[in-house]
């Protein structure tokens, strides 16, 4: 029971950031049909903005106040996060936009190569670890000598995800922004002709995904405190993963998708076999794909003839 | 079955012949009704038309035939050789089979075969609404895809084919001359080394009925062939179907807006409103129904407009 | 989704009654209206070239010693690399981009001398790879000088030959897949165990004769390696090879990823990730390459050389890389290949003609596993050392960018951009000159930026030239005459 609670709680943790993840392939998915496949790769160039942001702010400037240098790094990981993706969408997805079904995808997975390889070259090929910047925790109860604790830190994960989610269902239920977005969505030829910027609500689209990742790089560097420029691949394929099972196109799918991946993973951790944790992450999206492709809360596809 | 068959008292020659028989089909998507328990005949050898007004389903029709839905309820047989009784259709429903054979010939019901198999065995063949030809493989190309079963008897990987055998070559051109014959037909040999994408508009609606007719049917459907033709084409078109069923024994049942065409070689309409059957007879009798006369030649006008946003539908 | 779409543009990019005829250029703009907007552009590039570098490039998080980590500032870097883009901006904005500009025509001078070399080209190409080794002994001075060129002619080798096997599945059928490597994993693992193992070897000992296995073992398992992954590709293939494009390419990474993972913690089996390295050389068909009275230099009365088995493993991949053209040739022109190509083109179309899809796709997707087995094999024995660090997803990648870079189908085009990518990233390791001081300085590592610059030319690639470097399709069958189908009809990857 104490395991479980602990895990459960690590589990949510995990999962609130593979849920903003996936926000970004979801909305990218829905309105374009393609697999963002270096959304992954922004995520963790979102992290080392972080890092350096962090390190700015407290080796240069010397801010103190650890809620502050939060702060400003999520605003700074925000916009220039914003920026990459806007880039991105810019160089290597417009210009194919009337181009074969493949050829986005084949471009993105080349721009996932071009921007983990440009961090390491950039950044160097090692670890970048920061010394830990929310130690306290809370200790929820303590038998035989095992405690369950609650971290401040995965209080402030769990917190900022609800905010932003909240903030950003808003964003696309109740703004002409989302409701552009939603028009794209099902049919990009009338929505234009109908005096929709096409181009700038894809473009704004690419930004909020990007951003919402960035919030996610920002978590994940304060959560595990280290990062590296491999680290994109691993928790984009699983944040692709609950993007799916939630039910592609779906954005409370992606966050429903991302809390169950995160709870699956950690308590195939805890229970099963640590070795093994991604080749069960990825055996979820087989079977996924393979069984239910259009997910928990996705619309089934009908087959045009 | 209780089939309430055609009102007037001498029987028509697709209810005493038919190779097709359609039983109380329905389709729902959802909670859409796009076809709600249509029954109707496709006599052997005689060209079916179906008409209807945009959305009345009759494309859901089609592709439940062709096996590309698999149809809510109802029962599709397909009759080559010998007509069955209704009792043998009702037996062979029971039986769970898809397919039964009898000395006169050999059942199939539609609805229980994969969507390959009902051109593959059932002998279905189709075209498209938006013509779907292999764009960037040559005519001569199209027409020998088209001939795929009939060359892969010996096996996907026959080894006689891959060490190029004179046994294959031989396989091989017959089925070129299939397709010279079916080239000759569609008055397109000449551009038989031509993508079959570079064609106009009207090359391809023929060539794709050239394609349909490689696989050797036993019956052909076609969705609206005669959409974006001009006036000689809809003409060639006619001749060229007609010839089919003069010459082959291969029975047509399309969809079809062109009222010369309908008009011009059907032995046999259904007309189909709101996914239901509003009317079944000769042409002379459907186009004297009042309730067709009401609901689908009335509006000539707002079909057009629809036809053209259906194109890209 | 995305269907209606890519209908969409089609029906506009191809109007069904002939193509209109061009337009006529409008009138160039004069020399003030173009030069203004192209500068505010550029100078627009520049600034925001900059922003995208600041962060990560205009600092860096330094390690020092076991401290935490510092911040070291490259502004200078950043400024260089943001003019050199506006530079570059501009001036494509005042040339290739200038507006009015007419577009370029295609020459037909050059279409036509590239119709006429071009059945010449593929017996020249195979004669230069026959005679590779030779011309390489010749120029390098000597059998033992050749060793780099031989070395990098297997290696590109290898790549041409799995090229061509994902040709097969991605280029002909369509299927983007993603886990390529996982049956070139499957071929070098299955080697390596058979070679390797203990009772095996104890077995053919006892029963054929002493030390059959390990000189035989290679030729034995060739097949067997080719006809697993065959297997292990009709296995994987099966259940997923009904999902749409992108998903299919998703799937078969997930398996990749899987089969790799499975190697590196099954360690009893496989060694986990310290691999296996006790795998027997190549033999010529029996005869060793050693300098023992019973080796292959003795036999056929040469000096003893340890190239012999290099150069005898050059014409082995030749061998084989020529197999798999010759068997896609063939298969091309089958009905099997031609309703590859039509899957390619129109998957409902084949539906409608009785096509079975699922076992056409499983056909062609077991056809390239099989071809990606035997890779792996030699492979293997090549190596002589297996580990699941050669079959990351990159390397799956790296194929997948041959075969787009060749152009989807065509077998020139893909050799061609495998000895482009193979041999410019091995070219990019020995540009030592960039390592002076004034350029960038002794500890520059050129190779580092060997997959930066790859990902960087897929990218291009989609861009610019998304058909690639051969992008006409040669019909498998004429009447009268065979003409290349314009890459504009083709079409490329279903869903």
């Amino acid at each position: 029971m104490d395991i479980f609670l602990q895990q459960l709680i690590n589990g949510l943790t995990l999962g609130s950031i593979y849920g903003l993840i996936a926000i970004g392939y979801t909305m990218v998915f829905g309105i374009i049909g393609m697999v963002n496949f270096a959304h992954g790769d922004v995520f963790m160039v979102s992290a080392f903005i972080g890092l350096i942001c962090v390190l700015l702010l407290t080796t240069v400037i010397g801010i103190s106040s650890i809620f502050l240098i939060l702060a400003i790094t999520l605003v700074v990981a925000m916009v220039f996060t914003g920026l990459v993706s806007w880039a991105i969408e810019r160089v290597a997805y417009r210009p194919l936009r009337g181009s074969f079904r493949l050829a986005p995808m084949i471009s993105a997975i080349g721009m996932s190569i071009f921007l983990s390889n440009f961090v390491q070259v950039a950044q160097g090929p090692r670890n970048k670890p920061l010394p830990p910047m929310v130690p306290d925790v809370i200790v929820l109860m303590e038998r035989n000598g095992y405690q369950v604790t609650l971290a401040y830190k995965q209080i402030i994960i769990m917190a900022v995800t609800a905010g932003l989610l909240f903030g950003f269902w808003w964003l696309v239920q109740k703004t002409p922004l989302g409701r552009a977005q939603r028009a794209c969505e099902q049919d990009r030829k009338m929505a234009a002709l109908l005096g929709i910027n096409v181009d700038r609500t894809i473009s704004l689209t690419f930004v909020i995904g990007a951003a919402l990742a960035a919030v996610a790089g920002v978590m994940y560097l304060m959560y595990y405190g280290v990062v590296n420029f491999a680290d994109g691949f691993v928790p984009g394929v699983k944040a692709f993963t609950a993007a799916v099972l939630g039910g592609i196109g779906s954005l409370p799918g992606a966050v429903l998708g991302g809390l169950l991946i995160g709870l699956i993973e950690t308590f195939w951790s805890a229970y099963f076999s640590i070795e093994y944790k991604d080749v069960a992450a990825f055996s979820i999206l087989v079977v996924v794909l393979i069984f239910m492709p259009q997910g928990l809360l996705g619309r089934p596809e009908v087959e045009k003839v | 079955m209780a089939e309430a068959a055609s009102p007037s008292p001498a029987p028509k020659s697709w209810d005493l012949n038919p190779l097709l028989k359609v039983d109380h089909l329905s389709m729902r998507f959802g909670g859409l009704v796009a076809v709600g328990d249509v029954s109707f005949r496709a006599g052997r050898g005689e060209v079916t038309a179906v008409i209807g007004p945009n959305g009345a389903g009759k494309t859901t029709v089609f592709n439940c035939i062709t096996g590309f839905y698999k149809p809510s309820t109802g029962r599709l047989a397909l009759m080559q050789g010998c007509p069955a009784t209704d009792a043998e259709l009702d037996a062979l429903t029971c039986g769970g089979l898809a397919s039964a054979r009898t000395a006169a010939g050999t059942t199939y019901l539609l609805e229980r075969l994969a969507d390959h198999k009902v051109s593959s065995r059932a002998k279905v063949a189709r075209t498209f609404q938006n013509i779907r030809l292999f764009a960037g493989m040559t005519v001569l190309e199209n027409l020998l895809v088209a001939q795929h079963m009939s060359l892969t008897q010996a096996g996907l990987i026959n080894p006689a084919a891959l060490l190029n055998l004179p046994s294959w070559r031989r396989q091989q051109k017959q089925a070129v001359d299939h397709a010279l014959y079916w080239l000759d037909k569609i008055a397109l040999t000449a551009r038989a080394d031509d993508p079959a994408g570079d064609l106009p508009y009207g090359d391809q609606r023929r060539l794709e009925i050239a394609r349909a007719m490689c696989t050797r049917p036993a019956l052909l459907c076609l969705d609206e062939p005669a959409a974006g033709l001009n006036p000689r084409e809809s003409l060639e078109l006619n001749t060229l179907l007609l010839a089919i069923r003069a010459e082959h024994e291969t029975s047509i049942l399309l969809i079809e807006h062109d009222m010369s065409v309908v008009m011009g070689i059907s032995d046999h309409v259904v007309v189909l409103e709101y996914g239901r059957k509003i009317a079944d007879g000769t042409p002379q009798e459907v186009r004297n129904d009042p309730k067709v006369i009401a609901s689908y030649l009335g509006v000539e006008d707002e079909e057009e407009v629809e036809a053209v946003a259906g194109v890209h539908a | 989704m995305a269907d209606h779409r890519s209908d969409l543009w089609e029906r506009e990019d191809t109007p069904p009654e002939g193509a209109p005829a061009p337009q006529p250029a409008p009138p160039a703009p004069p020399a003030e209206a173009v030069l203004l907007p192209a500068l505010k552009d550029a100078v627009l590039t520049g600034i925001i070239t900059g922003l995208l570098l600041l962060p990560l490039v205009g600092f860096r998080a330094t390690e020092s010693g076991s401290g935490p980590l510092t911040l070291t500032y490259r502004f200078g870097l950043v400024s260089v690399f943001a003019g050199l883009v506006m530079v570059l901006r501009l001036v494509l904005n005042l040339t290739v981009w200038r507006p009015g500009r007419p577009p370029r025509a295609k020459s037909a001078a050059l279409a036509g001398v590239s119709q006429r070399i071009a059945p010449a080209l593929k017996p020249a190409f195979f004669a230069f790879a026959l005679l590779y080794p030779f011309i390489a002994i010749v120029f390098s001075g000597s059998l033992s000088l050749s060793r780099y060129w031989v070395d990098l002619g297997i290696y590109i080798l290898t790549y041409v030959m799995l090229g061509w096997g994902l040709n097969i599945v991605v280029g002909l059928a369509g299927l983007l897949d993603l886990g390529y490597v996982a049956f070139y994993a499957v071929g070098a693992y299955t080697f390596a165990l058979l070679s390797s193992s203990v009772p095996l070897n104890a077995f053919f000992d006892a029963h054929v004769a002493e030390g059959f296995w390990a000189s035989w073992s290679f030729w034995v398992c060739l097949p067997v390696a080719g006809l697993l992954a065959g297997l292990w590709g009709i296995i994987l293939g099966f259940p997923v090879l009904r999902l749409r494009g992108d998903y299919l390419a998703i799937v078969t990474l997930a398996f990749g990823e899987i089969i790799r993972l499975v190697l590196i913690n099954w360690v009893s089996l496989t060694n986990g990730g310290a691999g296996i390295s006790s795998i027997p050389p190549i033999t010529f068909f029996g005869v060793p390459f050693n300098s023992g009275d019973d080796g292959f230099a003795a036999i056929f009365g040469l000096d003893y050389n340890s190239m012999h088995r290099m150069i005898f493993l050059y014409f082995v991949i030749l061998g084989l890389a020529a197999l798999t053209a010759l068997a896609t040739i063939r298969l091309r022109s089958m009905p099997v290949g031609r309703a590859w190509e039509a899957l390619r083109e129109d998957e409902i179309a084949c539906r409608s003609l009785g096509i079975n899809t699922t076992l056409t796709k499983l056909t062609a997707f077991a056809t390239g596993a099989m071809f990606g087995g035997f890779a792996g094999a030699f492979f293997a024995v090549r190596v002589r050392f297996v580990s699941p660090e050669s079959f990351t997803f990159m390397e799956s990648a790296v194929i997948l960018a041959i075969v787009v870079l060749g152009g989807m189908g065509s077998q020139i085009g893909v050799a061609s951009a495998a000895i482009l990518l193979i041999g410019g990233m091995e070219l990019l390791r020995n540009l030592s000159f960039l390592k002076a001081d004034f350029l960038f300085g002794s500890d520059f590592d050129p190779s580092l930026y060997r997959m930066l610059i790859f990902g960087f030319a897929m990218v291009a690639v989609m861009v610019w030239r998304p058909r690639g470097l051969v992008a006409n399709r040669m019909p498998t069958i004429f009447l009268k005459e065979r003409k290349a189908v314009s890459g504009a009809l083709v079409k490329e990857g279903h869903g």
